[in-house]
């Protein structure tokens, strides 16, 4: 046992990392995942960061092929991404413990939507685990290897926004769990996904999911607090901590592992208490499960399936009321720092009258006032795509005002793929992109990527050099201009290239303030 | 079961309302309080209004505190006080930058620090321990600085009304 120590949920899974003896962390940076391998890398294990949450995951099923410890992280919306490796994992699975986890942001702290990937332990068939505070993402982390290993399937390990940032205690167990010996043993009928072998391995797959039912229903991840016999509450991850607050006198079913799920601890549970509500954040995903088993009980009104819960919004639920919820006074809102290279990009865009296709980064904010420069933002790498898609359907004049803005990581992520399909079907038109390089990944917390030059801990790497990938690819022109600097070259060319019918890649480049002087201190040796 | 305290510190993006937050958590977690930390980061923090919450006791469930229900609601920045009034409960206390002695203040980056001298008052609590925590959140070169700030925000204006 070790001594007690205040931390947030993702620097718990950090640490349950590294007592379960790791191989590598690996995965993209993305609110509110990111601190779980920054952390990783500073208290000394090893982690990288991949382009995207796809390669991520397919090196963390290497690592496991060779019966390495990996957990992948990402945001909710990375998981999409890394949908298709998932789907077919959960088939075959791997000797060495893989966890995946999904941090969600239920009410969109720092994303562009509030979907619930507990549907993702479901459509994929992969056991899911969802603690409630630190200590149970550091206890469920530990477990998640071990499970993973004995039923040779990932392990989804679901985290919200306050899950992750919120700071409680934490005993640690150092070498709680020691991890098998990297070793690699060729077994095709379960590795190789040919339809033969994954026909058989379907089949396997769903067996193993009705014995984690079963071993769900032993109860090692499940709480209960005996109290009324009136109000019965079954409530997962967060919801849980709100629920002891907001009605602490009421019997309450805690479930940890919520797919697949204990249905019949469920039923004993609810027969004992006159009413029983169902408590989650988010898709009604387990009261529609309990209610299709036939047990009675009730979930929340369809208001409060939106954004986060609270002590409050549970008082709400628990009483029926659906009076309309008093919206907070609006504070000041974000904005594009003083002194960000993508200030000045966006004044030339708007004063252009450009149809600007946007991003997933900071120079989304470009947006709102005073810039108002941006049209769409759908996810990541989809400027380039979808404006080659409004450049093919516009009549020419509009056509021509389409310009695509991306940033170097996000260009990195999904990014490139839309330059070859610019290079591949190009509109008659033409099309301009501008990369807006401000070398880091500045919004989730600058983080490095492989065009800084630096590695995840910030030490030298090689560096994937932006404008060389797209002459590669075969676009028309490649400039490179700094429009905080030179404001008036960035808008000629800019300018020129809207008026022709090439293929055209500006890379704005110039460094995040932010960014900048931790870059110069990375430099000179220190971290 | 004890009463849980709820405390709110609010202010603007970079004026140091997580960093307050941090020392103020893990203080009262040394003193041997249960406690839970609450704060969101990202996009939405980005130069915006920013607010990071406390909770301690003998026990508590969660994290973030109800609304309404704040104890101490510390805002950094005067701009920001009317936002978050409505985290008071009636009988609170709010401390706000004219509470303290600002202009007594070396360098105003330590005005985050000097706020939460003036809190630390309503807390029994031994000031080498707080001292404590300011020394590990931040870096050596500005202990002097903060320290001296937080005595100054500790010894009081008119803290809290």
């Amino acid at each position: 046992m070790s001594e007690k120590e205040l931390v947030s949920g993702n620097e718990a899974i950090a640490r349950a990392a590294l007592d379960s003896g790791l191989c590598l962390g690996v995965g993209y940076p993305g609110t509110p995942s990111s601190e779980i391998l920054e952390n990783v890398a500073a208290l000394g294990g090893r982690a990288e960061w991949a382009p995207n949450e796809k390669v991520a995951l397919e090196v963390g099923i290497g690592v496991a092929f060779a019966r390495g410890r990996s957990i992948v992280t990402m945001k909710h919306v990375g998981l999409n991404v890394a949908a298709d490796p998932l789907f077919t994992i959960a088939y075959s699975g791997t000797p060495g413990g893989l966890v995946i986890v999904s941090a969600d942001d239920p009410g969109m702290a720092s994303s562009q939507n509030e979907q619930d990937n507990r549907r993702y332990a479901i459509a994929a068939g992969v056991p899911m685990l969802e603690p409630s505070d630190s200590q149970e993402a550091y206890d469920y982390t530990i477990r998640a290897f071990e499970l993973a290993e004995r039923y040779r399937c990932p392990v989804l390990l679901r985290m919200t926004t306050r899950v992750c940032h919120s700071k409680g205690a934490l005993v640690r167990r150092p070498n709680a769990s020691p991890a098998p010996a990297i070793a690699y043993e060729k077994d095709v009928q379960s590795n190789v996904m040919i339809p033969a072998y994954a026909r058989i391995a379907h089949r396997k797959l769903r067996a193993k999911l009705a014995e984690l039912a079963r071993f769900n229903e032993e109860g090692e991840f499940i709480h209960e607090d005996r109290g009324s016999d009136e109000l019965g509450i079954i409530a997962t991850g967060i919801s849980y901590q709100h629920a002891r607050d907001a009605a602490p006198e009421a019997s309450v079913l805690k479930l940890g592992m919520t797919y697949p799920l204990p249905l019949e601890r469920i039923r004993k549970f609810a027969a004992g208490v006159k009413r029983c509500v169902v408590l989650e954040e988010g898709d009604p995903v387990l009261v529609e499960a309990c209610l299709a088993a036939g047990v009675k009980v009730e979930g929340k009104a369809e208001m409060y399936r939106f954004g986060e819960l609270s002590v409050g919004r549970v008082r709400r639920i628990l009483a029926g009321d659906t009076t309309p919820e008093a919206a907070p006074p609006a504070g000041k809102p974000p904005q594009l720092c003083v002194g960000c290279p993508h200030r000045r990009t966006y004044e030339v865009l708007r004063d252009l009258g450009c149809i600007v296709t946007g991003d997933i980064g900071c120079y989304t904010l470009g947006v709102l006032p005073p810039f108002e420069a941006v049209d769409t933002c759908v996810c990541m790498g989809a400027s380039i795509t979808t404006g080659l898609g409004m450049r093919h359907a516009l009549p020419e004049a509009e056509a021509r005002r389409v310009v695509s803005v991306i940033g170097d990581s996000t260009f990195l992520h999904t990014g490139i793929n839309g330059i070859v399909e610019m290079v591949y079907n190009r509109p008659e038109t033409g099309h301009v992109v501008i990369i807006l390089d401000n070398s880091t990944t500045a919004m989730t917390g600058m983080q490095e990527n492989p065009a800084t030059g630096r590695k995840l801990d910030h030490t030298p790497a090689p560096k994937v050099v932006i404008e060389d990938v797209v002459r590669a690819i075969g676009v028309d022109h490649v400039d490179i201009c700094d429009p905080t600097l030179d404001r008036e070259r960035f808008a000629g060319i800019l300018k020129e290239r809207l008026a022709s019918n090439d293929l055209s890649v500006i890379i704005a480049r110039r460094p995040c303030i932010l960014a900048a002087a931790k870059a110069r201190a990375y430099q000179l040796g220190g971290k | 079961m004890g009463k849980v305290v709820n405390i709110t510190v609010a202010g603007l993006g970079g004026q140091g309302v997580l960093k307050v937050t941090d020392i103020l958590a893990e203080t009262l977690f040394d003193a041997g309080f249960d406690v839970k930390k609450s704060e969101v980061h990202g996009m939405s923090q980005r130069g915006g209004s920013v607010s990071s919450e406390v909770r301690f006791g003998d026990r508590v469930y969660s994290p973030m505190v109800p609304a309404g229900e704040t104890d101490y609601l510390l805002v950094l920045d005067a701009t920001q006080v009317e936002v978050n009034l409505g985290k008071l409960r009636a009988g609170g206390v709010l401390i706000t930058p004219e509470d303290v002695p600002l202009s007594e203040l070396e360098n105003p980056k330590a005005a985050n620090i000097l706020m939460l001298g003036a809190l630390s008052r309503h807390f029994e609590l031994p000031e080498e321990l707080w001292l404590k925590h300011i020394r590990r959140n931040l870096p050596e070169k500005l202990h002097e600085l903060n320290i001296a700030a937080f005595r100054l925000g500790r010894r009081g204006k008119n803290a809290g009304r």
